[in-house]
């Protein structure tokens, strides 16, 4: 192998005289600075590498069973041994899977919802929540370049880096009150009255992340109410349907809310973490539109998006969610199991905060279990997280966020332990 | 110009509001619109249904101004054939591998591996790093660069996972348009109907350099040499690695020296588009050699490889951008600096398909029967466009067809004008792209007598 690198570098200097003028080993990339780790996977990148047997996950939003483990869900088995060796792969159309498309509206939007009968929703396939998001953006760039985004304070750092890389300008309105650790809904009505009329919101359809903190459906109400009369875009970002309440109809109401007071909104809907198909990348994007013709036009422009981003998106995926969603038993089984992953989450929230109040803490722990979906916004501070994994192996985000998926029966009173020690003296 | 149009089509579309909602009013038409217009009604606290002076819209769709695009000229081909009720039509635009039966293949070993990953209790569908399935972009890497090349042994590569070759050309321009100098890159003329789409939105300048010639039907490799040698020094220049799509003309291994030399002289950087690898001559290091000449003089080039075809794993995705870097320090900044395109892309990359491609690549056996599988798909070609040119000679059909069997890979450019495209179309139910652009993985032996009667038919009859 030496000889063979020799050999190489021989012709490497051959070639640089065959050449002339070539470039010599200076790199036109020389100036390319490192790039910061991102916040939430670069969690996980340093739990793995943390020798501790002790070491606790609570970073990343991926949902672990008792034993701290992955889960693949028993209709998403069955959906592949359905698939392999029977389906080709030849190219889905550059809109997606039209079944998964259909299936996807009937979750989001109502089985009987008169805008699917009608035609009115312009949908395509897309890479997962992240994919529509940013197809989104980019068709909102494209088509309303004036236009702005509005955005949650605070909400998953990834949104931010979607706007900004599709280039529409952003603002933020107030959202989480840190003192009650809940909604702070006077700021967040006064923000939504305050934006010029017509403005773009992105709104967290259930289990905001990363405060679990979601309005009440009276909340949601007055919301749309007074989105009505500020004529304002709401796009939901819909990543937990099911995964929060149990129940997916109980999760999308506020959608449902916003479509019976006439709303013509947008969606992104994510099957990552309800059916558990993380690395798959399945999602849909959709936009309500007033008229079927229109419909069609908005799908064939959001289609021109994707095609020069990756053609076409991918097959397996969607060919396991719209195998479990129109098979009557598939889909039956699904709805049990997304009722264990949200209920196992249910009760880790009452036994953390439960451990946490008989350990004697000063402090209120009650947005524990008034959050809800994957994850906890605990109130602790960057430096009290430090502690937590320095000290203790936890890791999570440094903004206090707690992914109670990775909370399991044997890890609970360590974690409660650890943030009572952290937090006792705050 | 542009706003005066969109404020226009907005009170347009609020009289149309406007009217629509007077008449459900007065109860004309369906209930639930009717109930939404009451609903508005008594629920608005002005009382009215006038649009509100600042709000452009009201209630209409902010999108009301948003036109349909116009239909992808490739995909057209296959709408019009699926209309077509005739016996004998045969669809000749899809860029897909077809089988002498004309079905879609998926290889055995690709069906293999996934019944592995399917047996395994242990796999889970975790999300792969930003950059994708490890193992997958090693592998890749060797599979493009072979598996003694100095810039892996010196780790200077940094290889992401994308979608397939269009997520690989996205990716990669991106990350150019944000930390190259320059910004302009030249593509050949012609080349595949995606790549000015995917460079422009990327935020790069797309030029062309001359290429296909069609006096010939071979490589203007003069012109070629002029343009090329006329681009600003640092210009990025997109190179098809085998089997150009959509001419099927390729640079001699010779011409490829030479268009090196030429590059390296004048700092143009390479990208490479690696479609068909394996799938063009059959033999995988033979399809590689444009790639890896660049790369065997210590020179930075980018690559964007796809496994659609020659694993026919088309509609998974799947592909892999290498960037090889001038030194190990290098490379690991310009991964860290790929991860931030991707992550507000699409977060990371999709699993199943870099799955199946890790577990042929690094097993021998499946690896082994895979080149084997990839020699037939590329002779079943080779050997279509034998018979078609044969076909042609035996008519007596005028002009030079040699090229049929001159170019490589999946395509011909047959050099046939518009004109006798529709011919063809019309009288023998032949679809195509009109560019004259014919796919060899559609045709089998039983389609191409017809073909090459359809062919000498527009020939002949006309110019």
């Amino acid at each position: 192998m030496a000889s063979r690198a020799a050999i190489y570098r021989g012709m490497m200097w051959k070639g640089r005289s065959w050449a002339i003028g070539s470039r010599s080993m200076s790199s036109w990339w020389s100036n390319v600075e490192p790039a910061p780790k991102d916040p939430i996977l670069g969690v996980t990148e340093a739990y793995l590498a943390d020798p501790s047997p002790h070491k606790v996950n609570v970073g990343v939003g991926a949902y672990r069973d008792d034993n701290g483990k992955p889960v693949v869900l028993e209709c998403v088995r069955e959906a592949e041994r359905r698939i392999a060796g029977n389906l080709n792969m030849e190219y889905l159309p550059m809109g997606g899977s039209i079944k998964m498309i259909e299936e996807s509206l009937k979750l989001a939007y109502g089985e009987d919802s008169e805008f699917i009968k009608d035609k009115r929703i312009a949908a395509v396939q897309s890479l997962s929540g992240t994919g529509a998001c940013r197809l989104f953006a980019d068709f909102q760039k494209r088509f309303l370049p004036d236009s702005q985004i509005y955005i949650p304070l605070p909400t998953w750092a990834n949104h931010h880096n979607i706007w900004r890389d599709a280039r529409v300008p952003q603002q933020t309105f107030r959202y989480y009150h840190p003192e009650s650790r809940g909604l702070d809904f006077a700021s967040l009505m006064e923000d939504f009255k305050n934006a010029p009329n017509g403005s773009f919101f992105l709104l967290h359809a259930c289990a905001h992340n990363p405060t679990g903190v979601d309005p009440s459906e009276e909340q949601w109400r007055e919301i749309s109410h007074l989105f009505k009369v500020k004529n304002h875009f709401p796009f939901f970002d819909m990543a937990y349907q099911g995964f929060a309440s149990g129940d997916p109809e109980r999760d999308a109401k506020a959608i449902r809310i916003f479509l019976e007071d006439g709303h013509l909104i947008g969606c992104a809907q994510s099957y990552a973490k309800n059916m558990g198909l993380y690395g798959q990348r399945v999602g849909c994007l959709s936009l309500l539109c007033e008229d079927e013709m229109q419909a069609v036009a908005v799908k064939s422009q959001l289609q021109q998006i994707a095609r020069p981003m990756y053609s076409n998106p991918p097959l397996h995926g969607a060919h396991i969610v719209s195998i479990i969603l129109s098979d009557p038993d598939l889909k039956s089984l699904w709805l049990k199991e997304v009722k264990v992953m949200a209920d196992r989450i249910i009760g880790m929230r009452k036994a953390l905060r439960e451990n946490l109040e008989k350990l004697g803490s000063p402090l209120s722990w009650e947005h524990i279990t008034n959050q809800i979906g994957m994850f906890c916004y605990s109130g602790m501070t960057p430096d009290q997280v430090d502690r937590l994994t320095n000290e203790f192996h936890i890791y999570m985000t440094r903004n206090g966020r707690i992914s109670m998926a990775g909370v399991t029966t044997g890890n609970v009173a360590y974690l409660a332990n650890a943030i009572h020690e952290v937090t006792k003296s705050t | 110009m542009e706003e005066a149009n969109v404020h226009d089509e907005g009170c347009r579309s609020a009289e149309r509001r406007l009217s629509t909602l007077g008449r459900h009013l007065s109860g004309q038409s369906p209930s639930s619109a009717a109930s939404r217009a009451s609903l508005m009604a008594s629920e608005n606290p002005n009382g009215a249904i006038a649009p509100s002076p600042t709000a452009g819209f009201y209630g209409g769709s902010v999108f009301a101004h948003v036109v349909k695009a116009p239909e992808d000229p490739i995909l057209g081909v296959t709408v019009a054939y699926n209309k077509d009720p005739s016996p004998v039509k045969v669809n000749l635009g899809v860029g897909a591998y077809r089988t002498e039966e004309g079905k879609p293949l998926v290889l055995n070993v690709v069906r293999r591996a996934e019944q592995m990953l399917v047996n395994d209790p242990s796999r889970v569908k975790e999300y792969l790093p930003i950059t994708g399935l490890a193992d997958f972009n090693k592998l890749s890497a060797k599979l493009i660069f072979g598996s003694d090349s100095p810039a892996i042994q010196e780790n200077r590569v940094a290889t992401v996972q994308c979608l397939s070759g269009t997520g690989s050309l996205r990716v990669g321009s991106e990350f150019l348009a944000r930390h190259y100098s320059e910004r302009t890159i030249y593509i050949p003329q012609p080349t595949w109907g995606n790549h000015p789409k995917v460079f422009t939105l990327a935020g790069l300048s797309v030029k062309t350099y001359r290429y296909y010639d069609p006096a010939t039907r071979g490589l203007n490799f003069q012109g070629l040499l002029e343009d090329l040698s006329s681009a600003p020094s640092g210009a990025i220049v997109l190179l098809h690695a085998c089997a150009h799509n959509p001419t099927g003309v390729d640079p001699t291994l010779d011409q490829w020296e030479q268009i090196r030399q030429l590059m390296r002289s004048k700092g143009l950087l390479p990208f490479f588009d690696s479609a068909y690898q394996g799938f063009a001559s059959g033999s995988l290091d033979a399809d590689a050699q444009s790639v890896r000449i660049f790369v065997a003089d210590g020179g930075e080039c980018l690559t964007a490889q796809s496994y659609a075809k020659n694993m026919g794993l088309y509609g998974e995705r799947v592909g892999a951008l290498s960037i090889v870097c001038s030194s190990a320090d290098v490379a690991v900044r310009v991964e860290s600096q790929l991860k931030l395109v991707i992550r507000p892309m699409y977060s990371n990359p999709p699993i199943h398909g870099a799955s199946i491609v890790a577990t042929i690549l690094k097993d021998r056996a499946l690896f082994h029967e895979w080149t084997i599988e990839l020699k037939a798909m590329a002779d079943r070609i080779i050997s279509m466009r034998q018979l078609l040119f044969d076909a042609l000679r035996a008519r007596g059909t005028p002009g030079d067809w040699s090229h049929i069997i001159k170019q490589i890979g999946m395509f011909t450019f047959t050099g046939l004008n518009r004109e006798q495209v529709a011919f063809m179309t019309q009288e023998y139910h032949i679809y195509m792209t009109s560019d004259g652009r014919i796919s060899m993985a559609g045709l089998s032996s039983k389609t191409v007598p017809h073909l090459a009667d359809a062919i000498h038919a527009a020939v002949t009859r006309m110019s």
